[in-house]
This record gives structure tokens, C-alpha cells and sequence, in this order.
């Protein structure tokens, strides 16, 4: 989502960093810049305003102007400020009590709050391995109470059984007694959408507060939230009190302005983010990461996690050792389609390399689409076990065959092939730079010395100088054929 | 121009499902309730700015930021203080006065967008509506049927939402509270063969109007969207003409986003119109005037609170007298 935000910021950094020598002019001209992209990032403004005014005293200095590279320490300012508005600690759930510890969802109506009730009993079950039970306060919007059920019944979490006409405060206590009974660790109190103006309602969720004695109660919000987030999070901090943020849908395009604004009025943590429709895509926030991704700096630790907990070792291992002796046939590039999926697609793993901010545009324009992928899948899945091995065999009428097979053309099939040949020709020189290839990479990420091979990794693959073209890495080669 | 609005009161009372506990009020007590919440900030920042003062750069500039707080954007912030800027320039000026040309200028970008859905140009009416998650697609449906069913109308609702938990059985909800039809498979089926079978339910049922709801997807989805597309293809193989609006539901909190919303919604279904919803509480919605001036999208209703009824035409006037706080002075006064 801070993709927006990131092309701003970023050429006005640009600009900065070019400068040999920089003048307070010149500094108080791109903090302007760096207002007016805030602002339509949707930060709100006393926000904004606190975090210009900190910039601007740290990077008009002595110190920072008479520097040897001005611009980058500049850089590195708005980058800190970034951080600390973002929130430097890192922000775990807490679940330290005698159990079950309680966790109270609260916040507006469609910010999300039952789907991350969802994704959090999912995430402490199969993460922090303890037993959670779900339970649906919501006795407003209709069927929301049957939603959080099918929804625990596809994730294998309990969920409280429902009771007609029960009330939210009737049903608290029902789920504490059941949680103490039927010894859960945690329970996850999904509670209905409300205004943070209905006395009604708030009412209704201090009364639960004060029964369920919750260690955690987290604000749902969604990331495409404008100038009222801050009002809304500072109403149900005041209110309630809150301990910390899940902010949604940062999968969409927003600008990300609501991560700054709510973090900064509440001076609550950021604890989780919402990253998609499916239940597993909940992602523990760091600040720092953010603050990068904003930047444009990349999110190389995501990116990292991603692959090490989806990439078995015996996989990595096997393909290496193919790769080393030259045998990787296409059954392989298949396996590599595959773990790319699995890792979020294209979309989801460029958004972490460093660098790609600036070439998003581009990237639009040339039709980058996951199905893609499925396209490529199928292709290699048309061909038999002995083509896969010897792509030489593929004559053209095997070709035909195969695009009829995969429901493509041959021109597509040929695309794949031409792909394969380019990855292979890659691998080779790669193996031959004396192990800074691929394959060293996947080991090393592995292996635990992730964050440097990564970083070299994605620093071959600028200096291979193709653009998009190098992303040969662990991502195998550029799938998206120019049309 | 309320038209399928107007009967609401006597209906209101057999509303089946029990609200949260709160007595029925009146429509414009309501409607002020909701918009002067937003509207409290602004009105207070601009006596705040303007009592005894020159009109000056600074007091534009802070009459710009202020309209930054309101969900306008900086663009459209900046156009409107200008403008409100004009001939006024460095001359002493009442609050009152700045009120009041600031309602004029967002009246008169409102004005034309303010247009009520027309049902009546076919039938079966087939209205596919459409958004980003949790935006209050299906409530918006549930409030929109009642409205009409008031009105006589024959209406049908199809579960589109095939994907989210219990989605469909939310709309059969308001179905059975509204006496309307459901046409539902269960969830994971696919939601243009439901939209094909729905409108054929509707041409053999005789239906007046028939509802769509989708699935809520995030416009930068090209997967999702690309499924939205195929919905809206094959309605038009069943009826050229359908669907014969395309709503897009929008919630008052969203920011700037919105812009990204209108535009791309518009490009894969060429939405024709925009309900607004959740505008009884904090936000402003103010992001609506960038959105007129930009795509001129007809703005057919606002939502003011999950009861069946909390469903207002939209006025140009109301709004802008909402959105600058002189709507409760003319409360007063009338």
C-alpha cells in the first residue's frame, strides 16, 4: 500500500541525494514536498505537521549542511523520524496472564475485525501453538455471528456455539466460562462495528472491557482510512483503551497514511498487519520495515521469512545441486512457479525489493499479472516427463500439442521456452561469478546469513543491468513475456 | 426528486429485526445529527481563524488545511480556499461571510452530481453494486429494497458475495425482513453463473428491480477485478443494456483512495453512480467534492446508520452546508 507514498517521497529524496552541497534552502524547499505528499497519503495533519517540524530541526544543522554527503544524511532523518512515528518497539502480542488470556476486537463497522479475529485464532494457533476459542459479540449485523463460525471451522479453531438473542454481555461470559472450562489459552472476542461517537454502543464494549478483563484490546482499522483515523483511534483509546492497532487491507493502494497517523495519536503499537483476503495473511508490523518500504529501501526480512517458510531445504539443496551440474530442466522451473505462488506471487515479492518502487510505473505498463504464472504452470504441466527433461525435443508440432493442452498458443509456449534458455544461460554465469548466484543465495537464506546474501543477491541482480529482466534470483527468470 | 424515499414513516414500525434500542427520529434531526459531527471541526477552525482578522496568505493557508482535515485533498483544499480567497483578499471578513461562500463553492460542485437512482427505465431494473470490503455493499441493498418495496416494487436480491463467510446468508436476512426473493447458491459458487440464473429468475418472476451484490474486492486486484468484469459481461448476455446502474459503495472514513477507487471501478464496470455510507459518524466524506469535480459521477444516496431506514437522498445543499457547519445555524434559525 505505501507504494504511493514511496514514489513521492522518493523523488523528492532524489533530488537530495544528488546534491553535493546543500543549502537550508534547499532542505526547506523538498520538506514542502514532503508535507504535500504526506498529506495526500492521507497523514493526517497534526501528524504531519509534528513530524515536518521534527525533521526540520534535526537536518537544518551545522552538522547535517556542511556534511560530506548532505542529502543521504538527510535521507537518513526522514527515514528515523519515519521510524519513530511508525513506533520503534517491537510490538508482540502480549498473552502473559493467568489464562485463558483474553483479546477484545474492537473498532468501526467493515474495518475487518471478524476476518482478523479469523486470521490472529490462526495465527496463535499454528504460530504460538496454543488453543484459542473464538466467540462473535456481534448480535447487530446480520449473520455476523455464522461468518466468525464458518470461519473457525475453516482455520480448525473453536468457535463459542451460538445462542439466539443472546446479548453481548450474556455472551462474555458464557465464552469465559467455556475458555476457563475447557482450558483455552486465549479468547478472541469479536465484537460489532461502532461508530466511536455511539454512547450506545461504546457503552455496550466497556461494559464487555470490564467483564472479559482483556490483556489485549486491539483496534481494527482499515489502511484506506483518511483524516478520521486519528479521530476515530483517539476516540476508542480515550473510551476504551486500547493496547494496540490491526490495520487492513494494506494489500490495496492506499497510501499508508493511517499507519502514521493512528500510531502517532494513540502512541499505541501497530501490532499486526492485514495483507489479503485468505485467513493466513496476518503479518507481525515492524516499524522499521515500513518505514523502508515507504522509503523504498525494500523489505529484504519479509521477503526472507516469506521464502524460509515456504522453501523446504531438501528442495533448495536439490535444485543447487542440479543447477551445479547443469542439469535444471523445466520440471524444476515448474517447482520454481510453484514456490513463487506460495511466496505471494509476483506482485506480492517485488513489492519487497529494494528499488522497485521507482520501477512500478514500468512494471504496470508491461502487464505484470500473477496469471502469469498459472499460464506458465500450465504450459510445463502440458508437457510429457521426457520434455520436461529435454526441452530439445519440443519440435513444433510437439509445441502445437502443448499449446492446445495448456489452452495457450505456441507463441506462448515459445515465450516459456525462450524464458527457460535465458534462466539457464543466467544460471551459468551466475555459478560462474564464484557462488554469489542463486543458489548460494537460497543456501544462505537458509542457512541463517540471510540478510546480507539477499542484499547481494538483489544487488547482482541491479548490476546485471536488465532492469526487471535481472530478477533471475530465487525468483527464477523474468516470467512476464513483453507483449 | 425523493420519489421511492418518501413513504418511509408508517413502514418504519414492522421493521422485524431489533435495532439497538433507540428511538426513531426525525429525518432532518438525523441527517443534521450526522453531518454536524463532521462538520464541528471545520465550523470551530474557521470562527477559530476568522474571527477579527484580516484575510490574509496565512489565514487561506489555514483555511486550506482545515479543509485537508475534511477529507478533501490538498488539490481540491487548495482550489476551494482560493477561491474563497478571491475579491475578499486582505479585507475584513465575518466567519459567517467565509461560511457561506465556502457552502456556495462546494454547493455549486455538488450540484450536478445530485441525481436519485431511477428505477423505472426497465424491467426487470438489474443495479449491480460494487466496492472495496466492508463498505456496506449488502446493508446498502438491504436499505435500498426496503425503500422500494415501500414504493410497490417488485424487487429480487441476488447473493453475489459468494466469497466472504456467511455473506449470503446476511442477504437472505435482509431478504426475508424486506419480503424479498434471494436468489443464493452456496458460498464459493461462481458469482456471474448466479447473476445469469438471477436475472432469468427476474425476467420469468416478473421482478421490478433486482439486485447484485458482489464480493468486496480491492481495485488494485486485477484477479478480482477481472472476475468483476465477467459478472458484468454476463448480464450483458442475458440483457444488453444491464446492468442499468452500477453502483459504487463507498465508506465516509476512506481518504484519497477513494480517487483510486472511483477510477478503477469505473474502468472494468463503468460504474454510474456512488452511494455514500457510514455518514453518521466522525467522517466527513469530504473526499466526494474531489470526486464530482473529477469523474461527475451522480451521487444517488448517503447512508446514515444500519437500520432499514437510514437511507437519505443526497442534496448538494446539505452536504455542503454539513461539511461547513451552517447547517445547524439554519436549524436554529427555521
Amino acid at each position: 500500500m505505501f507504494e504511493n507514498l514511496t514514489g513521492k517521497l522518493g523523488n523528492v529524496l532524489d533530488a537530495l541525494k544528488k546534491r553535493g552541497a546543500l543549502k537550508e534552502e534547499d532542505v526547506l524547499l523538498a520538506l514542502r514536498d514532503i508535507r504535500t505528499a504526506l498529506l495526500e497519503a492521507d497523514v493526517a495533519l497534526p501528524v504531519v505537521k509534528a513530524f515536518i517540524d521534527k525533521v526540520r530541526a534535526e537536518a537544518i544543522g551545522e552538522k547535517v549542511l556542511r556534511s560530506v554527503t548532505p542529502g543521504q544524511q538527510v535521507v537518513k532523518i526522514v527515514h528515523d523520524a519515519l521510524i519513530e512515528t511508525l513506533g520503534h518497539e517491537n510490538a508482540e502480542l502480549n498473552l502473559a496472564t493467568q489464562p485463558p488470556a483474553v483479546i477484545l476486537m474492537a473498532g468501526l463497522q467493515g474495518s475487518g475485525k471478524t476476518t482478523s479475529a479469523g486470521k490472529l485464532g490462526k495465527f496463535i494457533t499454528n504460530k504460538l501453538r496454543k488453543k484459542v476459542l473464538l466467540a462473535s459479540l456481534d448480535v447487530y449485523r446480520p449473520a455476523a455471528q455464522e461468518q466468525l463460525e464458518i470461519l473457525g471451522r475453516q482455520i480448525n479453531v473453536a468457535t463459542l456455539p451460538i445462542v439466539a438473542g443472546e446479548k453481548p454481555a450474556a455472551i462474555t461470559q458464557r465464552a469465559l466460562k467455556a475458555a476457563k472450562l475447557e482450558g483455552y489459552d486465549v479468547l478472541i472476542l469479536d465484537s460489532a462495528g461502532r461508530l466511536s461517537i455511539d454512547d450506545d454502543l461504546m457503552n455496550e464494549l466497556i461494559a464487555v472491557r470490564d467483564l472479559a478483563k482483556p490483556v489485549e484490546t486491539l483496534l481494527v482499522a482499515d489502511s484506506l482510512t483518511g483524516q478520521d483515523a486519528v479521530v476515530t483511534a483517539e476516540n476508542f483509546h480515550s473510551r476504551v483503551g486500547i493496547t494496540g492497532i490491526i490495520l487492513t487491507r494494506i494489500d490495496g493502494d492506499a497510501r499508508g497514511g493511517a499507519a502514521l497517523s493512528m500510531r502517532a495519536v494513540t502512541q499505541k503499537p501497530i501490532k499486526f498487519l492485514g495483507v489479503g483476503e485468505q485467513m493466513d495473511a496476518l503479518q507481525p508490523f515492524d516499524a522499521a520495515r515500513i518505514a523502508g518500504r515507504i522509503l523504498d529501501m525494500g523489505d529484504i526480512v519479509s521477503l526472507v521469512e516469506k521464502a524460509s517458510e515456504n522453501i523446504k531445504l531438501e528442495d533448495a539443496k536439490k535444485a543447487a545441486e542440479k543447477l551445479a551440474k547443469g542439469n535444471f530442466d523445466l520440471g524444476d522451473y515448474l517447482d520454481q512457479l510453484r514456490q513463487m505462488q506460495k511466496m505471494g506471487g509476483l506482485s506480492g515479492l517485488m513489492s519487497m525489493l529494494p528499488g522497485v518502487g521507482k520501477i512500478k510505473n514500468a512494471m504496470a505498463g508491461a502487464n505484470l499479472d500473477d496469471g502469469i504464472l498459472k499460464k506458465h504452470e500450465a504450459i510445463i504441466l502440458s508437457m510429457t516427463n521426457k520434455e520436461r527433461a529435454k526441452p530439445d525435443l519440443l519440435n513444433a508440432s510437439r509445441r502445437k500439442r502443448i499449446a492446445a493442452g495448456s489452452g495457450t498458443t505456441v507463441q506462448q509456449v515459445n515465450q516459456v521456452l525462450k524464458q527457460f534458455q535465458d534462466m539457464q544461460t543466467m544460471m551459468k554465469r551466475m555459478n560462474k561469478l564464484g557462488g554469489k548466484g542463486m543458489m548460494r543465495s537460497l543456501q544462505g537464506m537458509l542457512g541463517g546469513n540471510a540478510m546480507n546474501e539477499m542484499e547481494e543477491m538483489a544487488k547482482n541482480m541491479q548490476a546485471q543491468g536488465n532492469g526487471l529482466g535481472g530478477g533471475h534470483g530465487i525468483l527464477g527468470p523474468n516470467p512476464f513475456p513483453e507483449k | 426528486m425523493i420519489g421511492f424515499w418518501k413513504k418511509k414513516e408508517p413502514e418504519a414500525k414492522e421493521q422485524p429485526q431489533a435495532q439497538p434500542a433507540e428511538e426513531k427520529k426525525g429525518f432532518f434531526k438525523k441527517l443534521s445529527e450526522g453531518l454536524s459531527k463532521s462538520s464541528g471541526k471545520i465550523s470551530t477552525g474557521i470562527s477559530d481563524i476568522f474571527t477579527k482578522k484580516k484575510l490574509d496568505a496565512a489565514t487561506l493557508e489555514q483555511l486550506e488545511e482545515l479543509l485537508i482535515t475534511a477529507d478533501l485533498g490538498p488539490a481540491t483544499a487548495a482550489k476551494l480556499a482560493q477561491a474563497v480567497g478571491k475579491n475578499r483578499f486582505d479585507k475584513e471578513i465575518a466567519p459567517e461571510e467565509i461560511k457561506q461562500a465556502l457552502a456556495d463553492e462546494i454547493e455549486n460542485i455538488l450540484k450536478p452530481v445530485e441525481k436519485p437512482l431511477d428505477t423505472n427505465a426497465a424491467k426487470p431494473f438489474v443495479v449491480l453494486m460494487v466496492g472495496v470490503n466492508g463498505t456496506g455493499k449488502t446493508t446498502t441493498i438491504g436499505k435500498l429494497a426496503h425503500h422500494l418495496k415501500a414504493d410497490g416494487k417488485n424487487v429480487m436480491l441476488a447473493a453475489g458475495d459468494t466469497f466472504r463467510a456467511a455473506a449470503v446468508e446476511q442477504l437472505k436476512v435482509w431478504g426475508a425482513r424486506n419480503g424479498c426473493p434471494v436468489i443464493a447458491k452456496e458460498t464459493g459458487a461462481d458469482a456471474a453463473s448466479l447473476a445469469y440464473e438471477a436475472i432469468e429468475r427476474a425476467q420469468a418472476e416478473n421482478a421490478d428491480v433486482l439486485f447484485i451484490d458482489t464480493a468486496g474486492r480491492l481495485q488494485n486486484k486485477s484477479d478480482l477485478m477481472a472476475e468483476l468484469e465477467k459478472i458484468n459481461r454476463v448480464i450483458k448476455k442475458k440483457i444488453p443494456e444491464a446492468p442499468h446502474a452500477t453502483i459504487l459503495v463507498l465508506d465516509a472514513t476512506v481518504g484519497q483512495n477513494a480517487h483510486s477507487q472511483a477510477e478503477l471501478f469505473k474502468e472494468i464496470v463503468n460504474i454510474s453512480g456512488i452511494i455514500v455510507t457510514k455518514l453518521d459518524g466522525t467522517a466527513k466524506g469530504g473526499v466526494l467534492v474531489g470526486l464530482a469535480e473529477r469523474f461527475a459521477l451522480p451521487v444517488y444516496a448517503i447512508g446514515i446508520g444500519e437500520g432499514v431506514d437510514d437511507l437519505r437522498p443526497f442534496t448538494a445543499r446539505d452536504f455542503a452546508l454539513g461539511l461547513t457547519g451552517l447547517e445547524e445555524e439554519y436549524a436554529r434559525t427555521d
